[in-house]
């Protein structure tokens, strides 16, 4: 076997144990998108053409409230923000490779396909960029078919389920269980608090605003906490 | 139930923005280092948005016309206590729809 081929396995069996978490999360995106009033082709497109769970959730959640179009976009491309971090951290490993495989590179950029290859660059840090490549979209192969394949079953499902089993609180549960194995530091614990607080005091704020003005401050007062602590340390 | 002219102009622009937030630096070889700042605020972007964003519900939900109910209050209690002690979103989501339909068949 090349070594390329090494890699791609590597890549493959390293994501495999992210599908418990990635098949039912799909499936919970297709109902909860086909309850809020989706049919099903809306929601393979949608999940097709953004790829990106948290910020669909989170666009499904806005657009319900009829929050505006800005507000709606502002939230859910700020859930994505974290990903501009993914993209710097990847960019030295893949810079020999041609543009057509970087771009398609960036549409599969997801947090499983980046742990991935992340802890397996560091593991085998002498791989050429083709082997490192190979193990990325060894990851992708694991959980993006399945991300599709999940979303339709779950949109098929919400489909034939009933309106009186209203989901209304599938997408707070849904966050919730998304943010608490997040909350591992103490700037992490104060962002979260401080978001909470805001958003409850801003709650009467026009058109969700209250919303984005919660997180910003969140967001900052997070990052002023990190470096406050590594001042004193 | 969601608006679909919203719908159709948050799809493209959505899905190009995401794209182009992943397509940054990959795409165009800026391999510099962020300044220090940045990438500190980065972190917290997902702690500090999700919270907000279901904070208002759970406490006044839609579905109750904006009457606080124990029983989402309670699912919403749970699913953050078995996120944190078990770090598994899936463990937390589970845990939070049992208290929910627990709580709201007792209720019921």
């Amino acid at each position: 076997m090349t070594p390329v081929r090494k890699a791609f396995l590597r890549g493959l069996v390293a994501a495999s144990p992210m599908t418990v978490v990635v098949g039912p999360f799909a499936v919970l995106f297709g109902v909860v998108a086909t309850e809020a009033g989706l049919n099903v082709f809306e929601t393979m497109l949608f999940t097709i053409s953004v790829f990106a769970g948290a910020s669909q959730f989170a666009a499904l959640q806005t657009m319900q409230e009829n929050a505006p179009v800005i507000v709606v976009l502002a939230t859910a491309l700020a859930v994505n923000l974290r990903m501009v971090m993914y993209s710097v951290t990847l960019a030295p490993h893949f810079g020999e490779l041609p543009l057509r495989s970087r771009a398609l590179m960036a549409y599969f950029l997801v947090d499983q396909s980046f742990a991935t290859t992340v802890a397996e660059i560091d593991r085998r840090p002498e791989m050429t960029a083709r082997e490192k490549r190979a193990v990325f979209f060894g990851a992708v192969v694991a959980v993006a078919p399945l991300w599709f394949a999940a979303s339709f079953a779950g949109a098929m499902i919400g489909r034939a389920l009933p309106p009186e089993y209203a989901l209304d609180f599938a997408l707070p549960i849904t966050f919730l269980a998304m943010v608490a194995p997040m909350l591992r530091s103490l700037p992490h614990l104060v962002a979260a608090g401080v978001s909470i607080a805001l958003s409850l005091l801003l709650a009467g704020m026009p058109y969700g605003t209250g919303l984005l003005v919660a997180a910003s401050v969140a967001m900052a007062t997070g990052a002023g906490v990190e470096r406050w602590r590594e001042g004193r340390g | 139930m969601i608006d679909k002219t919203a719908f159709w102009i948050v799809l493209p622009a959505l899905a190009f923005g995401t794209y182009a937030i992943r397509f940054s630096f990959l795409g165009t070889l800026g391999a510099r280092p962020l300044p220090a700042w940045l990438t500190r605020c980065l972190r917290y972007t997902a702690v500090a948005v999700l919270p907000a964003l279901v904070a208002p519900g759970v406490l006044w939900p839609a579905a109750t016309g904006g009457e606080t109910d124990p029983a989402r209050l309670a699912a919403a209690g749970v699913t953050l206590l078995v996120g944190l002690v078990t770090r598994s979103t899936m463990a937390a989501i589970l845990a939070g729809g049992a208290t929910l339909y627990a709580l709201l068949a007792v209720a019921g």
